[in-house]
């Protein structure tokens, strides 16, 4: 019942998407920079690229998963010749199998390109998503790789609660949170307590301070708020637990403090070259529509609803109008 | 030849970060590091030890003695010690969380279930190795059983229940660490907090705990020497020599 609501409202949205993209549209390849408008239309099958070997990576959890499905059938219905890897742990590895060829590309976090590849401190670490990738790209450059133009989504560090402590207490932003925090829990990864752009740029930045700072697994970030072991809770902003639920309310970085966690496509230059202009051109169309609603939906779809990544990828390649 | 060298490096960058206070890789002019840093986290693991070696105590040392005195329940003292080891403890530590919640509590009560299987198991088994003759002639004597137990067995079994004990104690101090992720602040900040406090906290960590581990060790090791009765000594003397 709630599942068929849900995947109504998924595909109201998507259609709605889907037609607004129709009529002022914009491929992610080099076409939006001269202007002209472009279908995100049905991925055309280009007979050059059969032969091409493509395998897309992604990290290890649901939004990686279904990510790298979302890339593996876009590029699949472009002609590549397509395989997966989609387990491969931390950024850290999937780097490395990016770097030794074992992969053609996988989709990484800008915020986490540049604080974990290059140690860009977190305060440093632009908020904003185009500057975010000018800055990641120009850094993986150097290394011989490069990346593509980031998702319409970021997936970042949020303060999530209850939203009927939010209504109590009025509020909307961070910064609402003054003259409150100190009689609130704030609970995180143990990592947030010095992290800046967590709880040590909350105290610093917005000048707040909390009741007791509580370290839990991430996996506990909504468990905490509902056992009322803490008022406050670092989530993510792309959370299934989000999708169309009125449970939760993600406050407002008035201030600019966490860094943008838009996906960006990473992959080599000799990749990219080899590859073609469609490449560039498929991951470009398949992302256009990934908005925050849509990429919670997929998340809830698999998280949640227990579907698999493949299925769901599809489910949304299909209503974006993208594949047939 | 580049592998000792590494290992040299992490270890001088490690005793560094427990020595000096430094920047947090993620910036911002947040310190972290330096005794006093470190001391906090080791503080509140030994804390939540005690805590849980001392209600494990309190609860499978009665039990171990009075099954062990009446030489019944070995299934329930040797099976259950032993099928309780095999419970991974963070699946033990997130079940609770989601009953209990997080904290000091739901924390101290998982690491008592990890703490009761050597105590019962070593208890009952001292116990029954208590030299029967011994026993027989204190009956005689005219004690009662409670009598038997504290005054006989309990003093003859005590350096074997120790020794339970000292496994218990360094199950629950080095598990400890993973209650991190539950609500307490252990050294498994240190351990698992690699983007913030780089190599150097990692490893510093994992020193800390591991010098920590051995001191308690050597300490209970202290303490069974104080528990053993001189006739016991004397004996193990005489057979060794």
């Amino acid at each position: 019942m709630s599942k068929n609501h849900r995947l109504r409202a998924l595909f109201a949205i998507l259609a709605a998407a889907a037609l607004a993209v129709g009529i002022a549209a914009c491929g992610g390849d080099n076409d939006n920079e001269s202007g002209t408008t472009e279908s995100a239309g049905l991925i055309q099958k280009n007979p050059d690229n059969s032969g091409v070997q493509v395998t897309v990576g992604s990290k290890n959890f649901t939004e990686e998963y279904i990510l790298g499905q979302i890339y593996a059938q876009g590029l699949e219905a472009a002609g590549y010749d397509v395989s997966t890897k989609l387990n491969l742990g931390s950024e850290t590895i999937a780097l490395k199998a990016l770097k030794d060829g074992e992969i053609s590309g996988y989709p990484e976090y800008t915020s986490t390109a540049l604080g974990s590849f290059f140690q860009v401190p977190a305060d440093e670490i632009p908020s904003d998503a185009q500057e975010a990738y000018t800055q990641v790209k120009a850094e993986l450059e150097k290394e011989g790789l490069t990346a593509f133009p980031p998702t319409p989504f970021a997936d970042s560090n949020a303060v999530g609660t209850l939203t009927t402590t939010a209504q109590k207490n009025g509020l909307t932003t961070i910064s609402d949170l003054k003259g409150k925090s100190q009689d609130m829990v704030l609970a995180g990864s143990p990592e947030c307590r010095e992290r800046i752009d967590c709880l040590a740029g909350l105290e610093k930045n917005y000048g707040l301070q909390f009741k007791k700072f509580t370290p839990v697994d991430i996996g506990l970030r909504y468990t905490v708020l509902d056992k009322g072991d803490a008022q406050l809770s670092i989530v993510f902003t792309s959370d299934a637990q989000l999708a169309n639920s009125k449970k939760y309310t993600v406050l407002e970085d008035d201030k600019g403090l966490i860094p943008a966690g838009n996906v960006i496509f990473i992959t080599s230059k000799k990749v990219a070259d080899e590859a073609g202009p469609d490449f560039a051109k498929v991951i470009g169309q398949v992302q256009q529509n990934l908005t925050l609603p849509v990429i919670r939906e997929l998340n809830a779809r698999v998280d949640i609803d227990k579907e698999e990544p493949a299925k769901v990828a599809h489910d949304y390649l299909k209503s974006s109008g993208l594949i047939q | 030849m580049t592998l000792p060298l590494a290992i040299f490096s992490s270890f001088t960058g490690a005793f560094d970060f427990i020595l000096h206070p430094r920047e947090a890789v993620t910036g911002g002019g947040v310190q972290v590091g330096g005794p006093e840093y470190v001391w906090h986290f080791a503080r509140t693991q030994l804390e939540v030890t005690v805590i849980a070696l001392a209600l494990s105590l309190a609860i499978a040392l009665p039990i171990g003695l009075v099954l062990g005195h009446l030489g019944k329940g070995e299934v329930l003292a040797v099976g259950f010690g032993n099928a309780g080891r095999a419970v991974p403890e963070i699946v033990v530590i997130l079940l609770l969380a989601a009953v209990i919640g997080i904290g000091l509590r739901n924390v101290a009560i998982a690491l008592m279930i990890l703490g009761l299987p050597p105590i019962l198991t070593n208890t009952y088994v001292a116990l029954r190795q208590v030299d029967p003759t011994a026993v027989d002639a204190a009956r005689g004597t005219g004690m009662n059983g409670a009598q038997v137990i504290t005054r006989v067995e309990l003093p003859l079994a005590a350096p074997t229940i120790m020794s339970g004990v000292r496994t218990s104690a360094i199950n629950i101090f080095a598990t400890a660490t993973i209650a991190s992720f539950v609500g307490l602040s252990t050294l498994g900040d240190l351990v698992t907090g690699r983007n913030v406090y780089g190599d150097d906290g990692v490893v510093a960590g994992a020193i800390v705990i591991a010098l920590l581990a051995m001191a308690i060790e050597l300490a209970l090791a202290g303490v069974q020497r104080l528990v053993t009765p001189r006739g016991l000594k004397l004996q193990r003397m005489r057979q060794g020599a």
